[in-house]
């Protein structure tokens, strides 16, 4: 920006507040009311601060009174009367003149400025007079190369900050450096004044500092890098005969800035105290997280290697206790220590995560007028720091949720002879290699009835539909549904329990719900330790190997064929008299059927969405492994059923599968309702 | 790493003018046009060095300097206070407040670099 423009944009701005000022004036007209006066004010003030900028003296010195008289409006010493606001008026009408006068690089006369200026000191006292504003012309103090440069001095500086310094966001260094400027110093650090570390007050001022300067300036030059700190620190300067040994001797020096010798010692010294006097927290490495993850590729590697080895051993068909077989029992035991050191390298704690959902608890209670508490419960338990990233949204809604709608509010929680005070609790805990999140309230629990309600009334279900309690509440789940009537602006954000589970299961996990009516409701999220290995079943699909999440899993099951039923043209299992849809994954996937293949081998039984269980039909289970997850994303397009990939012990590649997506929408669920979609506005539970 | 400044002014000119000097030796430079605004745009920025204008609407630089002094996310940042009077009385003012330091307008572009540099630990 050239400064011919800002000084366009100054007249602009000028042409404003001249309007600001007309009206404030046509205001006060009515009345005198503060804020019309403070608005007047800062017009002219403006006008004046920018004109001064330009050296506009003729608007400066103009303003400048016409400013102190609205000052002492504003602070009650003045009562505005005709006259005055009729001199006020003038007064806006000269200030315009001379602002359009100044716009076009000309002169007024002066007297009408200096009559005005005379009717509106009248209305000041004498005091006010006195301060009569100077204006001062900017001035550049250039050095010539003729002049005589003064022969140095020697000053002993003593400098101790005191507590208002450091508050007012002083640093002591830069005073060091400002002297440093000035010439050669040489700085003592006085710590005597540092108490024991446990009596240390972090805001406190404990230390002092003794500078020998030389320097060509003299004391007020000195004084003046000390300009702002005058009564906020100990400053005693006394010239002296001290003289400073030559540069090369000099061990400690606060060299001018731009020279690369050691430049803060005083912030080294400290350094170095706080270092003896505080023990430290435990030492520790920042590594690049690229590194930490090509680390962890390289480990799967070797998991897969070692399982290759095995695989290879196994073909030997060695005897019992051969050496080989139990050197190879200790490399897969080592490949198992490494891969879980790595990932520790990047598990961190879920503490902060959880610290953060205090905050949350307390917004929404504030937000609700409800009172409620955060309990914290496993707070160490450490989770892959991609997880706990990634799950930081669905926690923060689901906490929200809790006290939004899992709470009552204080009157109804007192009828039923609870604690005012309802109870959020969150906690972590390390379960059979997952991580286990589960998020509780002591509320009133989730009113099935109404709930199965809003599902019917919003087409989710069949309205003659008969569900248990476990499905009735795993309708929360389903994309588009909401309990509460009116969407209330706390949780009423566009993101809904349909989409915390979506999270979830992208994480590789589930989450599950259980709700006691009048005790409270219950959240739990079943995550894996790690995104990069899982343990999985091997299991065999029309003759080919895959794998299936074992977080996925609930139960493992060889049915009795009086078990079996086909309703219309679907199978059924009866697992404990519940009816479970079983799905054909062979079919699924579109494989042709073998005919060889047992109708019904092994069926895996899992969470579907929304309704409960699904019954996976594979054949036999091959085995149980960890298995490294390989995205095929980027590399082939999405297939439905399938996740990932991963490479076996014989080196072959098995597809992962999603239960989930091959399950698809559930029994019940009209489908074009289910279908996944972008999040829908009123999906808030 | 680049000084990044945040400077409340009411008038557009003044904050032009911060700009342009403070731009041209080198700064981050960011603005509000009051102090509701700055105070604001300091939770955003979470700047190196305030500069701030004391006759503002919404909330003057007292305000500013009280607000960023104290209450929860109290801050030590240097707050530099810009002001066309230089009497003893509003410097006192300024630094009970909290204020770090204080130029006069109108200022001259060198000795407020100067100044910015003094406050942050810049290279004069």
């Amino acid at each position: 920006m050239s400064s011919n423009s800002i000084r366009d944009t100054f007249f602009e701005e000028c042409e404003e507040l001249l309007e600001a000022l007309a009206d404030g004036l046509g205001q006060m007209e009515d009345n005198a009311d503060l804020e019309v006066v403070n608005a007047v004010f800062r017009a002219v003030h403006s006008i004046k601060g920018g004109a001064g900028a330009f050296a506009l003296e003729s608007i400066v010195s103009f303003a400048h009174v016409f400013e102190t008289v609205m000052d002492r409006v504003r602070e009650n010493k003045l009562t505005v009367d005709e006259p005055l606001l009729a001199l006020f008026h003038k007064s806006a009408d000269q200030l315009s003149d001379l602002v359009a006068a100044a716009r076009d690089e000309d002169e007024l006369p002066p007297e009408r400025s200096a009559k005005l200026i005379e009717a509106l000191e009248a209305y000041l006292g004498d005091d006010d007079k006195e301060d009569e504003f100077v204006f001062e012309a900017l001035t550049l103090d250039v050095v010539g190369e003729g002049d005589v440069v003064p022969s140095e001095r020697c000053f002993d500086i003593r400098f101790a900050p005191t507590r208002a310094l450091y508050a007012n966001g002083h640093e002591p260094l830069w005073f060091l450096d400002a002297l440093a400027q000035l010439g050669r110093i040489k700085v003592t650090l006085d710590r005597s004044g540092l108490p024991a570390f446990d009596a240390l007050d972090p805001d406190d001022a404990c230390l002092a500092w003794d500078v020998v300067l030389e320097t060509a300036s003299d004391k007020t030059d000195i004084e003046q890098v000390f300009e702002f700190v005058q009564g906020d620190c100990t400053l005693v300067i006394t010239e002296s005969e001290t003289v400073l040994p030559p540069p090369e001797a000099e061990p400690v020096v606060v060299a001018p800035v731009a020279e690369d010798t050691p430049k803060k010692p005083a912030a080294k010294e400290q350094a170095e105290q706080a270092k003896t006097a505080n023990a430290g927290p435990k030492p520790t490495l920042r590594v690049d997280l690229d590194r930490v993850d090509r680390l962890i590729n390289t480990v799967g590697e070797l998991i897969i290697n070692q399982a290759m080895v095995a695989q290879r051993v196994e073909e030997l068909d060695l005897p019992t206790g051969a050496q080989l077989t139990n050197e190879l029992e200790s490399y897969k035991l080592l490949a198992r220590d490494i891969q879980e050191g790595v990932m520790a390298i990047r598990a961190q704690p879920v503490k902060p995560l959880f610290q953060r959902m205090s905050r949350i608890v307390r917004e929404a209670s504030e937000a609700t007028g409800k009172k409620s508490r955060l309990v914290t419960v496993g707070e160490a338990t450490e989770v892959d720091k991609t997880v706990i990233e990634r799950l930081a949204d669905p926690l923060t809604h689901m906490v929200r949720n809790a006290v939004d709608h899992g709470l009552e509010d204080p009157e109804d929680r007192k009828a039923s002879g609870k604690p005012e005070t309802g109870t959020i609790r969150l906690s972590a805990s390390h379960r059979s290699g997952s991580v286990f999140i589960e998020i509780s309230d002591d509320g009133a629990g989730l009113d099935r009835a109404r709930i199965l309600q809003k599902a019917i009334d919003k087409g989710l279900v069949q309205p003659d539909v008969e569900m248990a309690e476990p499905e009735i509440d795993n309708l929360l789940f389903l994309p588009g549904f909401s309990t509460a009537s009116a969407v209330s602006n706390l949780s009423g954000r566009g993101v809904g329990m349909d989409v915390v589970k979506t999270a979830v299961q992208a994480l590789g996990g589930r989450v599950s719900i259980s709700s006691t009516p009048g005790a409270g409701t219950s959240f739990v999220i079943v995550l894996p330790l790690t995104l990069a290995v899982m343990d999985g079943f091997v299991v065999s699909v029309a003759k080919e190997t895959m794998v299936v999440p074992i977080a996925s899993i609930l139960e493992t099951l060889r049915p009795n064929r009086k078990n079996v039923f086909t309703i219309g043209d679907r199978k059924c299992v009866r697992v404990r008299g519940s009816y479970v849809p079983v799905v054909d994954v062979a079919e699924k996937l579109g494989f042709a059927k073998d005919p060889d293949a047992p109708e019904l081998e092994t069926l895996l039984l899992v969470a579907n969405e929304g309704n409960g269980l699904s019954a996976l039909n594979v054949g036999m289970i091959e085995d149980q492994r960890q298995v490294v997850v390989k995205s095929l994303e980027g590399r082939f397009a999405a297939a439905r059923g399938v996740s990932a990939a991963t490479i076996l012990g014989n080196g072959k590649v098995a597809l992962i599968l999603d239960p989930e997506d091959l399950i698809g929408p559930a029994n019940g669920v009209q489908q074009d309702k289910a279908d996944p979609q972008p999040v829908k506005e009123t999906a808030d539970v | 790493m680049t000084t990044k400044v945040l400077a409340i002014d009411d008038s557009r000119t003044i904050r032009n003018l911060l700009r342009v000097c403070l731009e041209g030796a080198g700064f981050d430079f960011h603005s509000a046009c009051d102090g509701v605004e700055g105070v604001e745009a300091f939770a955003d920025l979470d700047p190196d060095m305030v500069i701030t204008d004391i006759n503002m609407p919404r909330m003057d630089g007292f305000g500013v300097i009280e607000t960023l002094r104290s209450g929860p996310n109290r801050t030590n940042v240097p707050i530099l206070v810009l002001t066309t009077e230089s009497s003893d009385d509003l410097k006192s003012r300024a630094r009970a407040a909290g204020a770090t330091g204080w130029v006069v307008k109108p200022f001259d572009d060198g000795t407020l670099v100067s100044v910015v540099h003094r406050l942050t630990g810049g290279a004069a």
